[in-house]
This record gives C-alpha cells, sequence and structure tokens, in this order.
C-alpha cells in the first residue's frame, strides 16, 4: 500500500540520506555475510580475520586497501555526482576505458612536454575523453528524451570494443604477445605516494575531487541548482533554473571523474593501455555511491571500506582455502541493503519514462515527472 | 449510541504538543466536520484513530468496547478507514489492483480475480463512482482517484471513514461530486469525518461541526444550522478575523503589464485562442473561470515556461522574452499554481526554498558561492515578516503545515520586489488565518503600486480582491466588469460559457 511511496519520499528525493542508514546497512552485510559462510561451513571469525589482516592490520594491508580504493573513489564520485540531477550513469566503464586509452596515447606519443606537465595533460586528456563521452549522453537524454540508462550501457559496449580493436589492432605494441599499446613514457607516469605499491598521486587528486565537489554542492549556486533539480525538477524549472545546462555540466563531469579513473590505470599501475584495463570499476561505483548516499565525502570513506574488502579478499585467497567469493557476497549484500531500493526505484522511473502515454508527454516537456 | 469515543488524547511531538486532552466522539450515520487551521491538529488526532500514531494518554472506546489500535490494519481490520491528504496509491496499478492489493480474496493460494472483480464492479455501480477499474491510476483525475481512495475503504468494508482534507485538491464542481458520494455514504450507515478548513463546505456537508484549536478541542456539538461563517472562524483562529476584505484600490496609476496576441496551442489544440489584456499600476486584475479553459496555459506564458504561438509582453515599455529566468529576473514574481510540484522542493530546507528563483541574486551570493551569512539572515528576515511558523529555518519545508508552506512561496515572491505579480491560487489550501494575511499582503503589495494578476478558483477570492474582473472560457476572454457590476450566479454564467442576455437575468432574478 505504501511501498511507492515511501521510496520515492525516503530515498530518490534526498540527496544524502541518514549516515546511521548507511552504517546499519553496511554492519548487516557483514552480520548476513557472516552467517552464509558458517552456514558453508567455514569459519566466519577465521575468514573476516584474514580478510582484516589483509586490509588494516598492517602497513602493508593499509596501502594495498587504499590502492584498491583509488578507482572506487573514482567512479564512486562519477556516479554520486550525476545521481544527484537524477542522472544514472551506467556508462561509467565505458568513461573508464576511454579515459585510459587517451591518456596513455598522450603518454606515448606525445614526447615534447616537460616534466610535470606531461602527466598533467595526459590526465587532463583522459579527463575530457570520459567527459565528453558523458556529454554525449547527456545530449541524447535531452534531445531525444532517451534513457540514460540504456545509451550508458550501450556505449560501454562500444567503447569497450574500440578501445580493443585499437590496441590489438592499429595501436598495438609491434612485437606484442597481448593487445597492450606502446609504453608511456615515463615522464607521463603517476608518481607512488609509496615505493613498490599501487598506490599513486590519483588517491590525493581523488580526495582533492571529493572534497572540493562536497563544497560545490553545499556552498555554490550550482551546487544549489543541482540539489534542486534532483529533489523537484519540475521547482527547478518554475525558478527558472536552466536544466539541461545543469545536466550536461553534471554529466560532464561525471564522465570526467571516471576517465580520471581510466587514466590512474593507464598512467599510475599498466603505464600503457592494455584490454580489460578495468574489472568493472565503472559497475563498482555504484554500490560506493549508494552506500555513501550520494554524497561526495561520504564517497571517501564507504570508497575506503570497499577498497579494504578487496585488499582483504586477496590475503584470503593466498593465505586460506576460503573461497574468495564470500568478499563479492558481502559486497552484494550492501548493495541489496542500500542502494537496491532507491536505484531500483530510480531504474523504473527512468526506463519507464519514454514508454509513458501522450498526457505524460506533455509533463515531461515541463519537466512533469520530478 | 456514539459509534466511536476518544477520551483524552494527548499527543506530543518534539517541540509541540499537538493534542493536549482532546475528547471526541462519533455518531453512526453522521457526517462530523472537524474543522481548524493548519497545525491546529487534525490530521494527528485522525492518525491516531486510524493506529498511525500512538496517543501519550488517552483511551479509545469503539462500538462500545476499549480498542488499543497498533497499526493502521487494527483500524481497518475494525472498520476505520483513512484517505490522506497526500494519496497512498500506486500508479503504475490499475485501480483494482490498487483497490484489493494488501486485501486480495484467495481461492486456495491464487488471487481469486473474478471474485474481487465483481465486489469492486458492485461498489462502483452502487454508488456511481464513474470509474474504469481497469485503468491505470496514473491516468486518473485528482478527483478520480479520490474516489478510488474511498471504494478502497468501502472494499474493507469501513464503518468510519476519515477523509483529511478531500476538498483541498478538487475543482468545485468535483467537490459537489464528493459531496453527493459521501451523503450517499451516510444514507447507507457509514459515520464519516472530514477534515477540512473551508469553512463553507463544512456548513454545505456537516451535521455535525467540531473545532480544534492548537491541540485543544474548543467545541464538539456546533450545529451548522446555527453557525456563521464568522462565529466558526473565530473559534478556529481564536480571535476576530477580517473576512474578504475589501479595500478599494485608491490609486491606480498607468499601464504597468501589457499582453497581447496572446495564442497558446499544445499537442495541437488551441488551449489559448488570442487574448489581450493589460494591468494597471496599483491594480489587481482577477482571472475567473473553470480550471481547464487556459488558466495553466495563461499563467506559463506569463512567467516564461512555455512557447506562446504568439505573444508581445511588455513590463513597464520593455519587451520581455526568453526563459523563466529572464521573466522572473526582470521583476516578474510568480506565485505558481501549485506550490508542492511547483514552488517548493519540500525536501531541502525552510532557508534553502526561501532562496529559490532568487539564489543567483547579488544579495544571496558573490561570485557564484552562497553567502551563508545573507541568506540565513534574510531568511529569518521571511520567517519574521511573513509569520513563517516554524522553530528554525534549517528544517525540511515538508514539516510545516500546508498554510505555512505556501507562505514560503509568498515571502520570497514578496520579498524581491517584484513589478508584477502573478499569482495563481495564493490561498489554496491555507487556512483562514493564513488566507487572511496572503490577502492582506497581496492588497499591500498592490497599495504600493505594484501591478497583480490573480487567478484563482476561488470566486469569491476573485470578488473581494479584484479591481477588475476578466472571465477566460474555452481560452478566450468572454468578459470583462468592475467589481460588483455582475453577481456570483452571473459570473457563473459566463464561466460556464453561457450569455448573459435579459432572459436569462430575469430568470436569475426569480431563482434568486
Ligand atoms: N510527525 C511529526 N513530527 C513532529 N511534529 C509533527 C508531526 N506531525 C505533526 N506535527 C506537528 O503537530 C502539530 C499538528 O499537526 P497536524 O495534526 O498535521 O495539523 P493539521 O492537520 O490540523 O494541520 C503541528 O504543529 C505539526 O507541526
Ligand atoms: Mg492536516
Amino acid at each position: 500500500m505504501k511501498s511507492g511511496k515511501l521510496i520515492n519520499n525516503k530515498f530518490l528525493k534526498s540527496g544524502s540520506g541518514s549516515f546511521t542508514t548507511s552504517v546499519v546497512a553496511f554492519l548487516l552485510a557483514i552480520v548476513v555475510g557472516g552467517i552464509l559462510i558458517e552456514l558453508a561451513g567455514f569459519s566466519s571469525i577465521a575468514t573476516y580475520g584474514a580478510i582484516f589482516r589483509g586490509s588494516l592490520g598492517s602497513s602493508r594491508g593499509l596501502v594495498l586497501s587504499l590502492s584498491q580504493a583509488t578507482p572506487l573513489l573514482l567512479t564512486g564520485l562519477s556516479f554520486a555526482i550525476a545521481f544527484r540531477v537524477r542522472i544514472i550513469n551506467t556508462g561509467a566503464e565505458g568513461q573508464v576505458y576511454i579515459g585510459a586509452m587517451a591518456a596513455a596515447l598522450v603518454g606515448a606519443y606525445v614526447n615534447f612536454l616537460p616534466g610535470i606537465t606531461h602527466v598533467a595533460v595526459a590526465v587532463l586528456v583522459g579527463m575530457i575523453a570520459g567527459g565528453l563521452v558523458g556529454l554525449f549522453i547527456g545530449f541524447l537524454k535531452i534531445k531525444f528524451g532517451a534513457s540514460e540508462v540504456i545509451v550508458g550501457i550501450m556505449l560501454n559496449e562500444i567503447l569497450i570494443l574500440i578501445t580493443a580493436w585499437l590496441s590489438t589492432g592499429p595501436l598495438m605494441t609491434p612485437g606484442s604477445a597481448t593487445a597492450q599499446t606502446n609504453p608511456i613514457l615515463e615522464t607521463a607516469r603517476l608518481g607512488r605516494l609509496v615505493p613498490r605499491s599501487q598506490l599513486t598521486w590519483a588517491l590525493v587528486l581523488a580526495v582533492i575531487i571529493a572534497v572540493y565537489l562536497e563544497w560545490m554542492i553545499r556552498k555554490t549556486t550550482l551546487g544549489y541548482e543541482i540539489q534542486v533539480i534532483g529533489s523537484n525538477l519540475k521547482a527547478a524549472k518554475t525558478a527558472g533554473i536552466n536544466v539541461p545546462k545543469i545536466y550536461l555540466l553534471t554529466i560532464f563531469i561525471s564522465g570526467a571523474i571516471a576517465g580520471l579513473g581510466g587514466a590512474a590505470l593507464s598512467l599510475g599501475i599498466h603505464y600503457r593501455f592494455i584490454e580489460g584495463i578495468s574489472t568493472g570499476f565503472g559497475f563498482a561505483g555504484i554500490p560506493v555511491a549508494a552506500l555513501a548516499m550520494y554524497s561526495p565525502a561520504g564517497v571517501v570513506v564507504s570508497s575506503f571500506l570497499f577498497g579494504a574488502l578487496r585488499a582483504g579478499a586477496m590475503t584470503l585467497n593466498r593465505t586460506t582455502s576460503i573461497p574468495i567469493e564470500f568478499v563479492s557476497v558481502v559486497q552484494a549484500l550492501v548493495v541489496v541493503f542500500v542502494a537496491a531500493p532507491m536505484l531500483i526505484a530510480s531504474i523504473k522511473k527512468n526506463l519507464m519514462r519514454p514508454f509513458r502515454g501522450i498526457k505524460n508527454k506533455r509533463e515531461s516537456l515541463k519537466g512533469g515527472d520530478a | 449510541m456514539d459509534m466511536l469515543q476518544m477520551k483524552n488524547i494527548s499527543k506530543s511531538f518534539p517541540g509541540t504538543k499537538a493534542l493536549d486532552s482532546v475528547d471526541f466522539y462519533l455518531k453512526e450515520r453522521e457526517i462530523l466536520s472537524l474543522l481548524g487551521e493548519n497545525g491546529a491538529g487534525k490530521t494527528t488526532l485522525m492518525k491516531v484513530l486510524y493506529g498511525m500514531l500512538h496517543p501519550d494518554t488517552g483511551e479509545i472506546y469503539y462500538k462500545g468496547e476499549q480498542v488499543h489500535l497498533k497499526s493502521p490494519l487494527d483500524a481497518i481490520n475494525k472498520g476505520i478507514c483513512m484517505v490522506h491528504q497526500h494519496f497512498m496509491l500506486v500508479p503504475a496499478f490499475t485501480v483494482m489492483d490498487n483497490i484489493i492489493v494488501g486485501n486480495e480474496p484467495k481461492s486456495g493460494l491464487f488471487v481469486d480475480e473474478k471474485k474481487a472483480r465483481e465486489e469492486v464492479k458492485a461498489l462502483i455501480n452502487r454508488f456511481n463512482f464513474n470509474i474504469n477499474p481497469d485503468t491505470r491510476v496514473e491516468k486518473l483525475s485528482v478527483g478520480e482517484q479520490q474516489r478510488v481512495e474511498i471504494l478502497k475503504a468501502l472494499y474493507r468494508k469501513a464503518d468510519v471513514i476519515i477523509l483529511d482534507e478531500p476538498t483541498a485538491v478538487l475543482t468545485p464542481h468535483e467537490v459537489d461530486s464528493l459531496f453527493v458520494i459521501l451523503r450517499k455514504l451516510k444514507e447507507e450507515g457509514k459515520s464519516i469525518v472530514i477534515i477540512t478548513h473551508k469553512l463553507r463546505e463544512t456548513m454545505a456537508i456537516a451535521d455535525r461541526i467540531n473545532v480544534l484549536r492548537d491541540g485543544k478541542m474548543i467545541e464538539t456539538d456546533i450545529d451548522p444550522k446555527k453557525a456563521t461563517i464568522h462565529s466558526l472562524s473565530e473559534m478556529m483562529v481564536g480571535r476576530q478575523v477580517a473576512l474578504g476584505i475589501k479595500r478599494p484600490a485608491k490609486n491606480i496609476g498607468d499601464v504597468a503589464f501589457k499582453v497581447e496576441h496572446l495564442k497558446v496551442i499544445e499537442d495541437g489544440v488551441a488551449k489559448i485562442k488570442g487574448i489581450d489584456f493589460s494591468i494597471r499600476k496599483g491594480e489587481i486584475l482577477g482571472i475567473a473561470g473553470i480550471e481547464g479553459n487556459g488558466q495553466t496555459q495563461l499563467l506559463e506564458s506569463l512567467t516564461g515556461l512555455n512557447n506562446p504561438e504568439s505573444m508581445k509582453l511588455t513590463l513597464k515599455g520593455k519587451e520581455i522574452k526568453g526563459s523563466a529566468d529572464v521573466f522572473l529576473r526582470s521583476g516578474i514574481g510568480h506565485i505558481p499554481e501549485d506550490r508542492l510540484t511547483m514552488g517548493l522542493a519540500t525536501e531541502m530546507t525552510i532557508k534553502d526554498n526561501l532562496i529559490l528563483g532568487y539564489h543567483k541574486s547579488p544579495s544571496l551570493q558573490r561570485n557564484g558561492i552562497l553567502s551563508k551569512k545573507k541568506i540565513r539572515d534574510y531568511s529569518n528576515r521571511c520567517k519574521e515578516d511573513f509569520n513563517i511558523k516554524t522553530p528554525t529555518i534549517d528544517v525540511k519545508a515538508k514539516s510545516l503545515s500546508g498554510g505555512n508552506q505556501q507562505k514560503i512561496v509568498i515571502a520570497r515572491t514578496f520579498s524581491h520586489d517584484p513589478e508584477v505579480i502573478i499569482a495563481a491560487h495564493p490561498t489554496r489550501g491555507v487556512d483562514v488565518g493564513a488566507m487572511e494575511y496572503i490577502h492582506s499582503k497581496l492588497l499591500d503589495l498592490r497599495d504600493e503600486g505594484k501591478a497583480v494578476l490573480l487567478i484563482s478558483a476561488d470566486l469569491d477570492e476573485v470578488r473581494s480582491l479584484s479591481d477588475r474582473i476578466l472571465v477566460l472560457y474555452e481560452g478566450r476572454i468572454v468578459s470583462e466588469s468592475m467589481p460588483g457590476e455582475l453577481s456570483e450566479v452571473q459570473l457563473g454564467l459566463l464561466m460556464t460559457g453561457n450569455r448573459i442576455d435579459e432572459e436569462v437575468e430575469d430568470e436569475i432574478r426569480e431563482i434568486d
């Protein structure tokens, strides 16, 4: 009787829900995950112990957690910022790929930029590439009312295939056995924060971006407009807010941050583009953002939690016979407990839009679907 | 015998005592009107009766026995149903699904659709509801959705039906049909509580009136035949009120706002078929008309929210063109038709809502960074000046009553020194106190020399405030008159597309 209403009010409309909801959901996921582990005949204490040792229990684990968290932080931010205007950026994975490729190409072929400017330009180009993909999605949404969920997913396929083709074909390193582009120059490498780790300056950049976004949303007119659009689209239009402009700007920012995630992979870890460079980081950002209730500052925390789980999973794999899949189970449970209710409601709404009757077509032109 | 009694009910929320030792009773086969200003505690009292809220103290007796209602489900099982102010229907479901959900007749494990269908159809026929049970709820008008809610209650075999401000969302015509239904329900032996703050309606429908004020029951046995609008409103507000204030314009000046050749076509249908009018400084121009005759399109055109086929709009001699933003910045203030969907972001704070649309003004931000202190000062000033009843401006707008939400909209428009105000239903769904207040503010603004366009479904409002009245019918202006020149009946005829010639006038006199 109330389900529709409740979901709408409680989850969809609030930009940043309550902090306790997130904490409870996370703890609940840990507990239920533990029960499942026990039911499968393993020790939950041993499992969580191993995860803890591998993530937070040592300085090596901590570094590993942070480096695992970095791409999640970026794709989490990407999803979160778009969702603040209720755009569901399912295209992050493709944006990661294009960002990684663009940055790798600048890193490998642009050889006249001195010192730090090289890496800076490479990062920037990666971001712009991701941002342009975002812009394209936004354009289709505004111009033709296309669902960004579907467009995003289709673009993922296209971009992953195109970059794969580039790295196996025209841009493949001659003589290489695997699909990869030429290595980037030393000057294009993202510096490491800790030697012999995968922890790079990308993390610092990501945190700066998170802090900036949080400030922007709370304190600026742009952020204010983003909040109003997210909270009541029709009221935003009535108040003279230029909704298409804010949509485009937001989805561009969203795409650019995902693009940075890609650049961080090619410039910081692989030092080139390789086929399959992102293992689903684009989608992994969704539960990260959801757990943070779409608050950029919150994403810093939630991405660290997810990063730690991943780091712990690696130790689990090396030191015990407990199947690593349990970590995925715990992550999935987090999604079930926090992300699912609001996402499902939101996606349903998004997909329904094009199929509604004439009466609503007029409404949606006016922004009546708020 | 009393159908139910509530004794000594108290209920506190953090910071407010919503109900203070309230006694209440309901008889069989009666329509009881629960009157009170916004925030008086009407909804709270009824939610206690519906098991949605648990009282701090007090007892409830139903059909002679004390009951403890833990949840609405308890109440429903006992035969008490409530139709909320904001409907709780699932838009994507059909009428049928909405009615039977949670109460499906089963045959074995499966829903016995056929039986459900027959029952619902029988109900629809019995009460002449005129609804197709297979339409999806999102396709229905507000009035029809309300009937679905009532059907839901009937399907659950309710003996007591509580309606929370059912008329707030209805057009006058829909109100009439609702009342027909309510009377029929009474004949069938149901007891009905109708919450409202509209006095005329109360007098028209109620068998007995209760007045709540500030959480206290002021009077439980008012006979509508003996009450007057004045006595009721004084009981509600607790002081003398000026209703239907008339303050003729003193200094009407030059033309401030001029609309020419306005034509709007929507989905191939001409909604406005070429209208011209102007408003002078210091004048309130009222537009009377039944909703759906082009009001919405007129409002959209005058506030930059649509693209008319043709329109020339001049404000103090300067032509205005462009988006809603341009209109707003040129000094056209807008009190939107529907505050909840267009006027407010209710999940945001009062403060945030008070700057909506004006958030880019230099007095509130610099270089795109909102000035926290200035916004705080400004918001507190609005709260004081417009008497917005809230402990702080940092709570969400949805926590306010309708009247106070409307004060947010009014406050932000009036505080930004508009040249023209486009006011659509400025007092819809607000209580007498707030209505009096908003009316006097509108008149003040007019007396300062602003031009005001007033569109309202409430003919009394248009007649008492306007300095000139246009009647809009099927996208055309069919009459222009001075206040008092035409009677209510005559305006009503014009609004429904009739002409008033000699013959008809004679008939009217006879009817009068
Ligand atoms: N859930 C709640 N939490 C806090 N205060 C509430 C809540 N519901 C109502 N109130 C307060 O209780 C008072 C009575 O509210 P309500 O019963 O909704 O009034 P009415 O229906 O007569 O307009 C108001 O001051 C309102 O702000
Ligand atoms: Mg109420």
